[in-house]
């Protein structure tokens, strides 16, 4: 198969067959007024060929239905109006006729048919993932993204950034207000990047509008879709498929920048891993680990066990006096490493380092009606570690 | 024709020497198809209402960016709850009792096949709804994960999640029940000359309907009692750490899923093929390509569901198929449009209520099947999918395409129903407020979906303000309006001018010969159809 050539994204309709042209002549009159994307009436400005591509075969299955309306409208309304017994019209006494009939189901057949060809095309080219530049393995998780560079061993995760107060109407809302994260996707310009997508725990879908790319992340098993942005930006999208409580807090950034300020980027992350490395083994003061506990609790644990540590009562357990987060320290570390299935409660072991669970493992232990003064480090946490 | 012995209109009408018990306990132990009919039908008013009332508290909470109500949990709870009681306890129930009412007065029957059954499954549903209700008051509140029940987050709830399967069964099979007395008592009961081919069309479409209920209730059973052993005896159907497959769920679900929708649509046609002819006094149009069109829809509607699934990333050729399945549903369904208009053409009009209903519906369940069409390709289904298009898509096909023909129906029937005549002025208000603030309420959504705003959401971007707080607006209209249709309905019941036999002079089906309301047995000697 071979990977279809897309000429600049804003160069307009590359697969209009002529019948089709004839017909957009006819409407273009009253295209541009539909066609507006800052109205926010219509799709938004594609960045991608794909999406341009999307775009257009949208614009193209709108017309057409916009005609059929008027084609059958039309003759609706006149009868309304003129058909009506105030006026004193006498009804007509035909009730079948073969030849109407015949050519109404054979004209719409044929409007699909002619759809069938730039649909059909679209659908190949959205499928090939072969000859990509750079694969990223995307894992959903409730409720955030972790990015994988395969092969440069760089990987971290990527939390909705909206600070809690803007949501509960404390704070304005800033520009980008539940569209915003604390890491987002960086990518090359002008590079095939190949997604592979899988999940950690329910069903996710990563979105960006403006790319044309929305695919589930499903548990268990891997999927894959690629995208090429020529424009140097920051795109924003969302998660899109209904994955629990936060499910309107997951959004997706992503930064495509230059190749060569992507290079720069890769180097620069590769170092941090590295200093990261050097740091193991450290120990650490109550008063560090619980500010970096609180840090972690809010992102990851807060929503469902609540800022407070009640929890829901039904849903969620509370913390503040529970059994786990009062008794013994190892079970504790486990709880949190592990998981609970089938319950939202994840394996947090996949997803944070040892110095982030040893401190929200801390800070949970010290905080609210929870006194045990425990202090649990990096160390502690490796060890339980499978 | 030979219309029976028509004046005792109170029902003790003592052929079989019934005792009717009064009060409670007729409603309790009725087996009359027009007690059992208006049973329905007052349960799925309730429950509109309800159901209703969570769309207002949606509504609410996406009038403005930011929390504002309720914590994203509960919001889950609304939309899901929502979902899920309108389409199992109000549509639904609403035209089982159309064809309890209906089927028999139309075929000339004197009842239902098996009027036993026919209570039973009537009173299968103030159960199952009383626990489906019920959930909101358990640890942990309903379930939330979308009335399409996905797994693995149908995994992660509390003691609704298992109480609400329990109730989708016990919906299941009174439905069941009621499909399979629908098709005996077609099949069977018909008055003497009444060849298929000389049925009304809405006993068309309802023997095509109970055909698919029969078809697809069991599977929808199954994939939910798999739901529930993978939720309590450690089955591993769809949990691919066990060797299961969460996406098998989406396949057997939408199996039953997309065959639903039609079961809500079908009938619906049926109700406004009947009321367009009575109002244009012109017979219907193309009669026989509407029942070719609408059996066509029903067995198409069994190869089309994974276009609900089309970004689960399925391979080439199963994009291709289900696109090429889908879009060839539009044919049949665009036939019965140009059908209807055509029964309009060269009529002669009157605009009563129920015409009114019937002619919003023709215009706008075109546009959901437009929207339908838009989503049936494969690329730009994939930008909607999951978005406020769907939203919109789905509340035109479902509101101004199976709500307004039941809001039709009930008017056009409530006269022969009640004896008396609803008020017509308040019929048309109500009418043109439904229709209004139902397009307010729905076409911007059509815009949120394609800028980008997803569904099931209970907070969005700013970007997305101006026109969630419009069909907020058009929301709270529209559901204050149907609390007119209540006073209405209400009123007509309990009196008004007398409606006599025919009060439609273009109606020309069997139930028109009986006297209003009809006599308890109905037709107790069978009509002859010439
Ligand atoms: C021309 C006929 C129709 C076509 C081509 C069509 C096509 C579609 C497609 C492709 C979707 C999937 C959208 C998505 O999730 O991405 C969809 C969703 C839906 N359709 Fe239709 N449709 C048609 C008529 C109807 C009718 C008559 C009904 C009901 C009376 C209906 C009810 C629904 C519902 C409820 C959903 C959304 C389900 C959900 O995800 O919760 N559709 N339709
Ligand atoms: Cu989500
Ligand atoms: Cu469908």
């Amino acid at each position: 198969m071979s990977i279809p050539k897309y000429p600049d994204p804003r160069a307009g309709h590359t697969y209009c067959t002529w019948t089709i042209r004839i017909l957009f002549a006819l409407l273009a009159g009253l295209a541009p007024a539909l066609a507006r994307a800052d109205f926010a009436l219509n799709l938004p400005t594609p960045a991608t060929g794909v999406a341009q591509d999307i775009y257009d075969l949208h614009t193209l299955i709108l017309w057409i239905c916009c005609a059929i309306l008027v084609v059958v409208f039309i003759p609706m309304a006149i009868a309304l109006l003129k058909h009506r017994k105030s006026v004193g019209h006498q009804a007509a006494k035909f009730h079948d006729n073969l030849a109407v009939e015949i050519i109404w189901t054979v004209i719409p057949i044929l409007i699909l048919i002619s759809m069938i060809w730039p649909a059909t095309k679209l659908v190949v080219s959205m499928k090939d993932v072969s000859k990509s530049d750079l694969t990223i393995k995307v894992t959903g998780y409730q409720w955030k993204w972790e990015y994988e560079y395969l092969g440069d061993n760089i990987r971290f995760m990527s939390n909705s950034s909206t600070p809690q107060a803007q949501i509960d109407g404390e704070q304005p809302k800033g520009e980008h207000y539940l569209l915003e994260v604390d890491r987002p996707l960086v990518v090359p310009a002008g590079k095939k990047v190949r997604l592979v997508l899988t999940s950690n725990d329910v069903i996710h879908a990563w979105w960006v509008p403006a790319f044309g790319v929305k695919q589930d992340a499903i548990p268990g098993f891997i999927r894959d879709t690629w995208f090429k942005v020529d424009q140097p930006g920051i795109y924003r999208g969302q998660c899109a498929e209904l994955c629990g409580v936060k499910h309107g807090f997951m959004p997706v950034v992503v930064e495509v920048v230059t190749p060569e300020k992507f290079d720069a980027w890769k180097q620069e992350q590769k170092a941090l891993v590295a200093a990261a490395a050097a740091n193991a083994g450290k120990t650490y003061q109550m008063a560090e680990l619980n500010a970096i506990g609180e840090k972690v609790y809010t992102a990851n644990c807060a929503a469902c066990h609540q800022a407070n540590g009640v929890g829901i009562p039904g849903a969620f357990p509370a913390l503040s006096g529970s059994k786990i987060a009062t008794g013994d320290v190892a079970g504790h570390i486990d709880m949190v490493l592990n998981g609970k299935s089938p319950t939202a409660m994840a394996a947090f072991g996949k997803q944070l380092s040892d110095l982030d669970i040893a401190a929200v493992v801390t800070y949970e232990r010290n905080k609210w009606d929870n006194k045990t003064g425990d202090l649990v480090q990096p160390a502690d946490v490796a060890a339980r570690r499978k | 024709m030979n219309t029976t012995t028509v004046n005792d209109a109170t029902g003790h009408h003592d052929h079989d020497h019934d005792h009717a018990p009064e009060g409670f306990m007729r409603w309790l132990t009725s087996t009359n198809h027009k007690d059992i009919g208006s049973l329905y039908l007052w349960f799925s008013l309730f429950m509109f209402f309800f159901a209703g009332a969570l769309a207002m508290l949606i509504r609410a909470e996406l009038f403005q960016p930011g929390l504002q109500y309720f914590q994203p949990g509960v919001f889950n709870q609304l939309t899901t709850m929502h979902g899920l009681i309108m389409i199992f306890g109000a549509i639904m129930p609403a035209l089982v009792g159309f064809a309890n009412w209906q089927v028999p007065l139309m075929i000339g029957a004197p009842d239902m096949a098996f009027p036993r059954l026919n209570n039973w499954s009537f009173w299968l549903l103030p159960a199952a709804g009383t626990l489906l209700i019920a959930t909101f008051f358990v640890p942990g509140g309903a379930i939330s994960g979308g009335w399409t029940m996905y797994p693995p987050l149908y995994m992660q709830g509390g003691i609704a999640y298992d109480i609400s399967i329990l109730s989708v069964h016990i919906l299941g099979i009174s439905s069941i029940m009621g499909a399979i007395n629908i098709i005996v008592t077609i099949l069977n009961m018909r008055a003497p000359g009444m060849t298929l081919m000389k049925m009304p069309l809405f006993v068309w479409t309802w023997l095509i309907t109970a055909f698919l209920l029969v078809a697809v209730m069991p599977v929808l059973a199954c994939a939910i009692t798999m739901l529930l052993t993978d939720r309590n005896f450690g089955t591993h159907f769809f949990d691919a750490a066990g060797g299961g497959d969460p996406i098998m769920f989406q396949h057997v679900f939408w199996f039953f899923g997309h065959p639903e929708v039609y079961i809500m649509i079908l009938p619906s046609f049926g109700i406004v093929s009947t009321i367009l002819p009575t109002f244009a006094r012109k017979p219907l149009f193309g009669y026989v390509s509407m029942v070719y069109a609408v059996a066509s829809i029903a067995i198409l509607s069994f190869i089309v569901w994974a276009h609900h699934m089309f970004t689960t990333g399925m391979p080439l050729g199963g994009q291709l198929f289900f696109m090429y399945a889908t879009m060839l549903i539009s044919i049949p369904t665009g036939i019965k449009v140009f059908n209807w208009v055509a029964t309009l053409w060269r009529g002669s009009i009157t605009l009563e209520t129920p015409m009114l209903f019937s002619l919003a519906f023709v215009i706008l369940f075109t546009l959901g099947g437009f929207s339908g069409l838009v989503l049936a390709l494969v690329p730009v289904d994939i930008q909607l999918q999951d978005t406020y298009y769907v939203v919109a898509h789905f509340h035109y096909v479902l509101f101004s395409g199976s709500a307004m023909a039941i809001m039709a129906g009930v008017y056009y029937w409530l006269p022969k129903w009640t004896g008396h005549m609803y008020d017509e002025k308040l019929g048309k208000v109500h009418f043109w407020v439904t229709a209004i603030a139902f397009n307010i309420t729905f076409f911007p959504m059509h815009f949120l979906g394609l800028a980008g705003m997803p569904r099931r959401i209970p907070d969005y971007a700013l970007q997305f303000a101006d026109f969630n707080a419009i069909a907020s607006v058009g929301g709270f209209l529209l559901g204050a309006s149907q609390l007119l249709f209540l006073y209405i309905v209400i009123k007509c019941a309990r009196g008004g001018a007398p409606a006599g036999n025919r009060p439609w002079d273009g109606a020309d089906t069997l139930e028109w010969t009986l006297s209003s309301p009809p006599p308890y047995h109905s037709f107790v000697t069978p009509p002859l159809v010439k």
